[in-house]
């Protein structure tokens, strides 16, 4: 697995409107993403996410750099990434007043698809995620997590190499969710499709994904496995405390962790080395400071003290469903 | 090998700008260095043809009609009807009550083609609903055709009762009503098409949904009431408009011996009409979609 298929080599965005300052939504993003892979796209809202996908999937031009998506060239052929690629988006109004049939139908047709063959790659897709007995009904008339599905559906109708799918899980409930990922994994399977996903949503990033770029302010701050990414705060430990109404702060070892916290009403959020963990939670679980004390967590890593330790900005913007 | 080229490029260029911000080893297995398989260029998944698409975004379209458009086209059906009625109390039969009922019956193709297309357009570009058509294969033409057409169908049932219910009530024959077979068509063209282009060109859906309800307005105000009443600036306005053009070649076919040559110059400026602005729309979308 180490042909590498698609470079995304510095691609460098440039958004202003005027009355607003320039913003510059991805800087210098540069990365590749290898055939077969699920790789995920993680940051906070505003982080650039979306600006990045818009690059690679033709719709945005970036100012300058270049996007190849299996050995073509997307900047000087935008056209050609609608021909590579499925793309999900986070607005579905262009399908909201279809029904769910015919939203896949006329998707598939227009990837090129004749009608038989985009009614059957309908029906199978459709059998296939468990929407069949919903298939009349205007999307419009949906639950927002089966209006997701179904058009991920859409998206999956007239196969493609890639998928690039934007938070496709949002609003899912557990049954749903595991549809759309089975039903990556079965295009991984016998196709050998790459995903490029978008999300904030740390727990599916570490179980869904391969390899995971963390980005913040358009940069991408790490690329790695998400285990790999984990391994570089390995020496960490998160304590989370909840105090009752307010921090004992009368109690020196608490002030002192103070410093150290990241406050969130009654939330306190500290990250610490394992033996300075052990003393904090001695002190908090014994004599005035327990008193006070509400609850407390003790956790290894996740994705979500990665990206903070990395720097990220936003130090609330990750979702943890 | 395309792809090394093309690394060797954005190379060159990170170096200029000096904004790498990804030391080399976060990218496992680093960029340049891996051998490329000789794979090459991947297929191109294969790219909608225009006539297909067209009849897939047309059949799409069309089926939104039972979701969301019927009330809209009850209420442009019963405004014609009541501007016909309403003007029954001003106009005697003859010449003028051709002008109204003519006007009346492409009033439906305005409010229809012109002001909903153009919300329509206005609101899918706002809400970035383009980006699904923008990233399928698929023709500029196709989509903006498709929904043009979709919308002019739509008005073919209100245009139709309204023509009827004018001709009854003003006592004009019914004998070229085949008339607006062509009529719907081309002042649908000319109608959608204008809609769709105001629709994607204008910056905001609200100014989408403002441009359309003025365009039907003045389809309204200078297209009902009969011209030769008028002023000549209201006139001028008027041959402006390319609803107009539907109104004439209608309101010609009533009399005995209708002036034929001048219904096809009618028609023929509709069809002009809806050729170019349906032309600026379908680049008004690339541009759009692709921003």
């Amino acid at each position: 697995m180490r042909g590498l298929n698609k470079t995304y080599p510095a691609v460098k965005g440039r958004r202003g409107a005027p009355g607003t300052p320039e913003v510059r939504a991805t800087d210098g993003v540069e990365l590749d993403v290898r055939r077969g892979e699920v790789f995920g796209l993680l940051g906070p809202n505003g982080a650039g996410k979306s600006t990045l996908v818009r690059q690679l999937t033709g719709l945005l031009r970036p100012d300058t750099g270049s996007v190849e998506i299996l050995g073509h060239d997307i900047v000087r052929h935008p056209e050609r990434a609608a021909r590579l690629l499925a793309y999900l988006g986070q607005e579905s109004s262009a399908l909201d007043e279809l029904t769910v049939s015919l939203a896949a139908e006329t998707t598939g047709r227009l990837r090129g698809l004749d009608v038989r063959r985009a009614r059957a790659e309908r029906d199978a897709v459709l059998a296939e995620l468990g929407l069949t007995p919903i298939a009349g009904r205007a999307l419009k008339k949906l639950s927002g997590g089966q209006r997701r599905l179904a058009c991920f559906a859409a998206a999956l109708v007239g196969e493609r190499p890639l998928l690039v799918l934007d938070e496709p899980t949002t609003g899912m409930d557990p049954v749903a969710r595991r549809a759309v990922w089975a039903a990556v994994d079965r295009r991984r399977a016998e196709h050998g499709t790459t995903v490029l996903l978008v999300t904030h949503n740390v727990i599916e990033a570490e179980t869904v994904l391969d390899r995971v770029a963390v980005i913040d302010q358009g940069r991408v701050i790490a690329c790695d496995t998400p285990a790999g990414l984990k391994e570089r705060v390995a020496g960490e430990v998160r304590v989370e405390l909840v105090w009752r109404d307010r921090a004992p702060l009368q109690v020196p070892e608490v002030a002192a962790l103070r410093e150290r916290a990241v406050e969130s009403g009654r939330r306190w959020t500290l990250r610490l080395a394992p033996e300075e963990a052990r003393a904090a939670v001695a002190t908090v679980t014994g004599g005035a400071a327990f008193a006070a004390l509400d609850d407390f967590t003790l956790a290894t890593p996740s994705l979500e003290d990665v990206y903070l330790a990395l720097g990220g900005a936003a130090r609330q913007g990750l979702v943890k469903a | 090998m395309g792809l090394y080229a093309g690394l060797r490029d954005c190379r060159r260029e990170e170096e200029q700008l000096d904004v790498s911000v990804v030391p080399a080893e976060v990218l496992p297995g680093g960029a340049p260095a891996v051998p490329e398989t000789a794979r090459g260029p991947a297929e191109l998944g294969p790219a909608a043809r225009l006539w297909p698409s067209l009849a897939a975004v047309y059949r799409a379209q069309l089926s939104r009609a039972r979701v969301a458009r019927i009330p809209l086209l009850f209420v442009a059906t019963f405004q014609s009807v009541g501007i016909a009625v309403m003007m029954r109390g001003v106009v005697d039969s003859g010449g003028e009550a051709q002008s109204v009922v003519a006007g009346s019956s492409v009033l439906v193709v305005a409010y229809v083609a012109l002001n909903l297309l153009s919300q329509y357009f206005g609101q899918l570009r706002a809400s970035g609903g383009l980006d699904h058509y923008a990233t399928l294969p698929v023709p500029p033409a196709a989509v903006v055709l498709g929904a043009a057409a979709a919308y002019a169908s739509f008005t073919v049932p209100g245009t139709l009762v309204t023509a009827v219910f004018g001709c009854v009530l003003f006592g004009l024959p019914l004998g070229n009503l085949w008339i607006l077979l062509a009529v719907i068509p081309l002042a649908g063209a000319a109608l959608s098409g204008l809609g769709a282009a105001c629709g994607l060109l204008a910056p905001r859906p609200e100014l989408a949904t403002l441009l359309g309800q003025l365009g039907m307005s003045a389809a309204l105000l200078l297209g009902v009431l009969p011209a030769d009443r008028m002023p000549e600036i209201v006139r001028l306005a008027r041959d402006l408009l390319p609803s107009t053009y539907g109104v004439e070649a209608y309101a010609r076919t009533f009399g005995a011996h209708p002036d034929w040559a001048a219904v096809l110059v009618d028609l023929g400026v509709c069809a002009g009409v809806g050729v170019v602005s349906l032309a600026v729309a379908a680049r008004a979308y690339r541009r759009a979609a692709v921003r």
